[in-house]
C-alpha cells in the first residue's frame, strides 16, 4: 500500500503522546524531562516535514529549520541550568527544588 | 508493498521503540543513547520524504552536537537514579491511558480533517520529478531562506549567540588565582572610608614638667 | 433727567476707609513694625472715613435732587458656566441713604474712639478694624449683585468677630466672638441656600437680571413640593437676615457682643451691621413681595423679637445690655414693618434708629468712662450733675427711642405701628399687639435706665467691685470717686448725633415714605399689599401727624411707661425688689434669657460635639480606617494566602498541570468544539 500523509502524521502523533507520557512519568528527573521535550519537538518537526512534502510547499521545511535552531539553543541553556543546579544542590531531583514555594 | 513502504515501516517501528525506551530507561545514559537512535531513524524517515537537507541537519546538529552534549552532562552528573524512579510504575497505567487518549484524539483529527490524496501531484513536486536527479532540496531551501526569510535567519543566529553566551555566563566559574577589583566598588569609595583627620595641637604644655621629672627619676633610678 | 455718577468717585467711597485701615493696620501695629504712631493712625483713618462721608453726601445729593443713578459692573472676577461673578455698584436712593448713614455714624465713632480707647494698647488695631468695617459695610450696600453683597456680609461678620474679641485675653470676650460668628453662620447657611436657588433658577446673581425674571419665578414651584419657589427663596434669604439682624432665635449673639468696646457696639451692633439684614430684605423686595407666606413668617419673627426682647431689657443691670436688648427690640420693629410690605418705613426706621441708638451707646460709653469702667447701673445715679452733655444727649436719644412726638423715632415707630395695623396678613393681629405692647415696654426700660443712671441718689460708693480700680490706670483722675465729663472728642460726636436723632424724622418722613425717594428701588405689589397707600392717605404732614399722635394709643402707652418707671425707680425704689421676689419664676425666666442660651450650649452644642465624636470613632476610625483601609489589605493578604497554596515550588507539579491543561484543551477542541 502506498504511503499517505496519514502514516506520517500518525507517527508524529504517537511520538507526541509518548513524550507527554514521558513528562508525566519522569517529572522528577530533569534530564529525562529535557529529553522528552526533544522528542516532542521531533514529533512536531515530523509533522511539518510530512506536510511540506505532501503539499509541495517548501515553507514547512523552512520552519523546521528554525525549530531546530531554537531547540538546539534551548537544550544548551537547559543543560547549563541543570549543571548549575547540580553544582549547588548535588542532585537533580526536582523534589528538592522548592524554593519558589509561595 | 514496495521498498519505500517497507523502509518506512522499519524506520518508524524502530523510532517508536526507541522513543519508548527513552522514557522508560532506568539508566540515563541508556536513555540518551536511545534518543540518538530515535533521531537517526527520524532522519531516515525524512530522507524518505525527500527532505535531505533537513535529514542531514538532524544528524549533524542533533546527533552530533545536542545529544553529545546530553551525554556529557549525564555522564558528568552523579545522579541517584533510584530515588527518581520511585513511583514510576505506580503512575504508569494512568500515563498510558492519557497517552492513548491523546494519540487517539490526534488520529480522530486526522481522520476527520485531512482528506489528502495519496501521492503528491502538486506543481513543485511535478517539477521536482521532472528535473530528476538535478532537483536539490538544499537549493530549494536555500532560495527561500536567503530571500524571504533572511531576517528570521539573522534572528536565529542571534538566538544561537545568546544561547551560547547564556550557557557560558551561567556556568562560568571564576579563576581562583585571579586578583581583580570590582570597578564599581572602586568608584564608590569615599574619602572617609580610607582617611581620618585628627586634630592634634602643635604644642602641648605642662605635661612636659612631669615627664621631665619622671625621666629624671628614671635616670636616677 | 438723570445725571450719572462717576465710577471713580464711587470707588473712592469704600476704598478710602480701606486704605486707612490697611495703613493703620500694617504700619501702625507690631505687624508692620510700629512705623507710624497713634496720631498718624487715627488721623489717616478718620481722614479716610471723612472722605467717604463727604463723597457719600455728594452722591446722596446727586441721587435725591438730580435723580442720578449708577448701575454698572466695574470688574468681572470670573465667569463659571453662565454665571458671572463680578464687582459692581448699584447706586440708587436706598444705597445712597445707607452710604450716608454708615459713613456718618462711622465718622462719629472714629472721632469718639480717639477719646474712648486712649488708654488701650490696641489703639491702632482698633482704628484699622473700624475702618475695615466701614469698607465692608459700604461694599455690602453699594453692591449690584448677590455675590458682592455676600462678600460684604461675611466681611462685616468677620470684622464683628475681630472687634467683639478685641480684648482677646478676656475669656468672656472670646466666647462671645465665637458665639457671634457661629450663630451668624447658621443664618448664612440659609442665606447661601437662598442665593443658590436664585442663581439656579435665574442663572444670574445680578440684581437687575434677577428682578427682570420675577414674573417667571413666581410661577414656579419648589421641585418635589407644592410650595412656591419664591416662598422658599424668601424664607432662605430671610434666615440670613435673621442671623445678621439678630432676630429670634438667632438673636443670642447680640447681648454677648457687648463684650466688645463700646464704640463698636454703637457702630456695628446698633447702627450698621445689624441693619444689613433689613437692607437686604428691602433690596430684594421684588422677590419678597411675591410670597405672602414669607411675609407672614417675617412678621411673626419680627413681632416675637420686638416684644420678648423688650421684656429682657427690663431686668438688665449692665448699661450696655439694656441698650442691646433695646436694639434687638427695635430690629424686631423693623422686621415687622418688612413683613407688612412697608419696606420704606422699615428703612426709614433703620435710619432714625441708627442715629439715636448710636447716640445712646456712645453716651453709655461716656458714662462708663466717667464711672471708671463700671458698667453696672445699680451703682450709678445722679450723674446728671457731673456729665451734663452726656446727660442731655442721652435724654434726647431716649425720647427719640420711645417715640416722643416730633422726635425722629416717633415718626418711624408710629409709621410702623400704623402700617402693621393696616396690614391684612394673618399674622398682623399678633404683630399689632406685639408692637403696641412693645411701646410700653420700650418706654419703661429706657427710662428705667435713664433714671437709674442720671437721677436719684448717687450710689457710686456702694459698688462692691469698686476698690480694684487702682491709682495706676487712672493716674490723671484726681478724684476717682466722682465722675467728670468726657473730653471733647467724646462729647462732640454725641452732640453731632443728637441733631439728626431729633430732626431727621420730621424732615424726611414725607419725601422718603410718601414721595418719590424710593420709587423704582423698593417694589411693593400695590394690589395685594396696599399698606403704603393707606398710610399715604392718612398722612397729612409731619406736624399734623405729631399733633394727631397725642390722641393715639402709642403716645399714651409710652407716657404710661415713663410714668411707671419714674414711680418704680425714683419714688418707690423698694417696689422693684418686691415685684422681683413676688414673681420669682418670671424673673428667673427673664434672667436666663428664656433658657435659649442653655439650650444652645447644652443641647445643640453638646449634641453637635457628640455627633462629631461619634462620627469620628464610628465612622472614621472603625469604618474608614478599620474596614476599608485595614480591611482591604487584610483581605488581599487572605486571598494571597489562599492562592499561595497553589505555588508549591515543585517543577513537576507545574509540569503536571501543564500536561493536564494540554489534555483538557485538546479534548475540548477536538470533541466538544466541532
Amino acid at each position: 500500500m502506498t504511503l499517505t500523509l496519514g502514516h506520517f502524521l500518525s507517527i508524529g502523533a504517537v511520538l507526541f503522546a509518548l513524550s507527554v507520557i514521558g513528562i508525566f512519568l519522569n517529572r522528577k528527573n530533569l534530564i529525562v524531562l529535557l529529553m522528552a521535550i526533544e522528542l516532542m519537538l521531533l514529533a512536531v518537526n515530523m509533522n511539518f516535514v510530512a506536510f511540506s512534502h505532501y503539499l509541495g510547499d517548501m515553507h514547512g521545511q523552512v520552519f523546521v529549520f528554525f525549530i531546530l535552531t531554537v531547540a538546539a539553543a534551548e537544550s544548551a541553556i537547559g543543560l547549563a541550568i541543570l549543571v548549575l543546579l547540580f553544582r549547588n544542590k548535588n542532585s537533580i531531583s526536582v523534589d528538592e527544588l522548592n524554593t519558589l514555594k509561595g | 508493498m514496495d521498498a519505500k513502504t517497507g523502509f518506512f515501516y522499519l524506520f518508524s517501528v524502530v523510532l517508536l521503540f526507541a522513543a519508548f525506551r527513552v522514557i522508560t530507561a532506568r539508566n540515563p545514559v541508556h536513555a540518551v543513547l536511545y534518543l540518538m537512535l530515535a533521531f537517526s531513524q527520524a532522519a531516515a524517515v525524512w530522507l524518505l520524504l525527500q527532505a535531505e537537507f533537513l535529514a542531514i541537519t538532524l544528524v549533524l546538529v542533533y546527533l552530533g552536537a545536542v545529544m553529545v552534549l546530553f551525554l556529557f552532562v549525564v555522564m558528568m552528573l552523579d545522579i541517584d537514579v533510584d530515588s527518581l524512579r520511585k513511583g514510576f510504575w505506580k503512575h504508569f497505567p494512568l500515563a498510558a491511558v492519557m497517552g492513548c487518549v491523546i494519540a487517539l484524539e490526534m488520529a480522530g483529527v486526522l481522520l476527520g480533517g485531512f482528506r489528502l490524496i495519496d501521492a503528491p501531484h502538486t506543481a513543485a513536486m511535478t517539477q521536482a520529478i521532472s528535473q530528476g536527479a538535478q532537483y536539490s532540496n538544499a537549493q530549494e531551501l536555500g532560495v527561500l531562506l536567503y530571500t524571504r526569510y533572511l531576517y528570521p535567519v539573522e534572528v536565529a543566529a542571534v538566538i544561537l549567540l545568546v544561547a551560547m553566551l547564556a550557557a557560558i555566563a551561567l556556568t562560568l566559574r571564576q579563576r581562583k588565582d585571579s586578583k581583580f577589583v570590582d570597578p564599581s566598588m572602586q568608584v564608590r569609595v569615599k574619602a572617609r572610608d580610607r582617611f581620618e583627620m585628627v586634630k592634634v595641637p602643635a604644642t602641648r604644655k605642662a605635661a612636659a614638667v612631669d615627664a621631665a621629672a619622671a625621666t629624671a627619676q628614671e635616670k636616677s633610678a | 433727567m438723570s445725571a450719572t455718577l462717576s465710577a471713580t468717585t464711587l470707588l473712592a467711597v469704600p476704598l478710602a476707609p480701606l486704605a486707612g485701615s490697611v495703613i493703620a493696620g500694617v504700619f501702625g501695629t507690631a505687624f508692620g513694625g510700629n512705623l507710624i504712631g497713634r496720631r498718624l493712625s487715627h488721623t489717616l483713618t478718620i481722614l479716610g472715613v471723612f472722605v467717604a462721608f463727604v463723597l457719600s453726601a455728594l452722591t446722596l445729593k446727586s441721587v435725591a435732587l438730580d435723580g442720578a443713578r449708577f448701575s454698572e459692573t466695574l470688574y468681572t472676577w470670573m465667569v463659571v458656566g453662565g454665571l458671572k461673578m463680578e464687582v459692581g455698584f448699584l447706586i440708587d436712593s436706598l444705597t445712597a441713604m445707607m452710604m450716608c448713614v454708615v459713613t456718618f455714624v462711622s465718622l462719629m465713632v472714629h472721632i469718639y474712639t480717639v477719646g474712648y480707647m486712649e488708654e488701650d494698647e490696641g489703639y491702632d488695631r482698633f482704628f484699622s478694624y473700624i475702618s475695615l468695617f466701614t469698607f465692608s459695610m459700604l461694599m455690602l450696600v453699594m453692591s449690584n449683585n448677590l455675590l458682592q453683597l455676600f462678600f460684604g456680609w461675611e466681611a462685616v461678620g468677620l470684622v464683628s468677630y475681630l472687634l467683639i474679641g478685641f480684648w482677646f485675653n478676656k475669656p468672656t470676650a472670646i466666647f462671645a466672638n465665637m458665639k457671634a460668628f457661629l450663630v451668624n453662620r447658621v443664618g448664612d447657611f440659609g442665606f447661601i441656600l437662598g442665593i443658590g436657588l436664585i442663581a439656579a433658577y435665574t442663572g444670574s446673581l445680578n440684581y437687575a437680571e434677577i428682578f427682570a425674571k420675577t414674573e417667571e419665578l413666581a410661577q414656579l414651584n419648589f421641585p418635589g413640593t407644592d410650595w412656591l419657589l419664591v416662598t422658599v427663596i424668601s424664607i432662605c434669604l430671610f434666615i440670613g437676615a435673621m442671623g445678621k439682624s439678630a432676630q429670634f432665635p438667632l438673636h443670642v449673639w447680640l447681648p454677648d457682643s457687648m463684650e466688645g468696646p463700646t464704640p463698636i457696639s454703637a457702630l456695628i451692633h446698633a447702627a450698621t451691621m445689624v441693619t444689613a439684614g433689613i437692607f437686604m430684605v428691602s433690596r430684594m423686595s421684588p422677590i419678597f413681595e411675591l410670597s405672602d407666606t414669607a411675609l407672614n413668617f417675617i412678621m411673626v419673627i419680627g413681632s416675637i423679637t420686638a416684644l420678648f426682647m423688650g421684656f429682657l431689657g427690663i431686668i438688665q443691670n449692665d448699661i450696655k445690655r439694656v441698650i442691646a436688648y433695646s436694639t434687638l427690640s427695635q430690629l424686631g420693629y423693623m422686621t415687622v414693618a418688612l413683613g407688612a410690605s412697608a419696606y420704606s418705613v422699615a428703612v426709614f426706621h433703620l435710619m432714625t434708629h441708627a442715629f439715636f441708638k448710636a447716640l445712646l451707646f456712645l453716651a453709655a460709653g461716656s458714662v462708663i468712662m466717667g464711672m471708671h469702667h463700671n458698667q453696672d447701673i445699680r451703682w450709678m445715679g445722679g450723674v446728671r450733675k457731673y456729665m451734663p452733655i452726656t446727660w442731655i444727649t442721652s435724654l434726647l436719644g431716649s425720647l427719640a427711642l420711645i417715640g416722643t412726638p416730633f422726635f425722629s423715632g416717633f415718626y418711624s415707630k408710629d409709621s410702623i405701628i400704623e402700617a402693621v395695623s393696616e396690614s391684612h396678613l394673618p399674622a398682623a393681629g399678633f404683630a399689632s399687639f406685639a408692637v403696641l405692647a412693645g411701646v410700653f415696654v420700650t418706654a419703661f426700660y429706657s427710662f428705667r435706665l435713664y433714671f437709674l443712671v442720671f437721677h436719684g441718689k448717687e450710689r457710686f460708693d456702694q459698688n462692691p467691685d469698686a476698690h480694684h480700680h487702682g491709682h495706676d490706670d487712672h493716674g490723671h483722675h484726681d478724684d476717682h470717686h466722682e465722675p467728670h465729663e468726657s473730653p471733647w472728642v467724646v462729647t462732640v460726636p454725641l452732640l453731632l448725633l443728637a441733631i439728626p436723632s431729633v430732626l431727621i424724622g420730621f424732615l424726611f418722613i414725607e419725601p422718603m415714605l410718601f414721595g418719590d425717594f424710593f420709587k423704582g428701588v423698593i417694589f411693593v405689589d400695590g394690589e395685594k399689599h396696599h399698606v403704603m397707600e393707606e398710610l399715604h392717605e392718612a398722612f397729612h404732614g409731619p406736624v399734623q401727624m405729631a399733633l394727631h399722635a397725642f390722641g393715639s394709643a402709642p403716645f399714651w402707652l409710652a407716657l404710661a411707661g415713663v410714668a411707671v418707671s419714674y414711680y418704680m425707680y425714683m419714688v418707690n425704689p423698694a417696689l422693684p425688689r418686691a415685684i422681683k421676689s413676688m414673681f420669682k419664676p418670671v424673673y428667673d425666666l427673664l434672667e436666663n434669657k428664656y433658657y435659649l442660651d442653655w439650650i444652645n450650649e447644652n443641647i445643640l452644642a453638646r449634641g453637635a460635639r457628640a455627633l462629631g465624636t461619634g462620627l469620628w470613632k464610628g465612622g472614621d476610625q472603625a469604618i474608614i480606617d478599620g474596614a476599608v483601609v485595614n480591611g482591604s489589605w487584610k483581605f488581599v493578604g487572605w486571598v494571597a494566602g489562599v492562592v499561595r497554596w497553589m505555588q508549591s515550588g515543585y517543577i513537576y507539579h507545574y509540569a503536571l498541570v501543564m500536561i493536564l491543561g494540554i489534555f483538557v484543551f485538546m479534548t475540548y477542541f477536538v470533541w466538544l468544539n466541532k
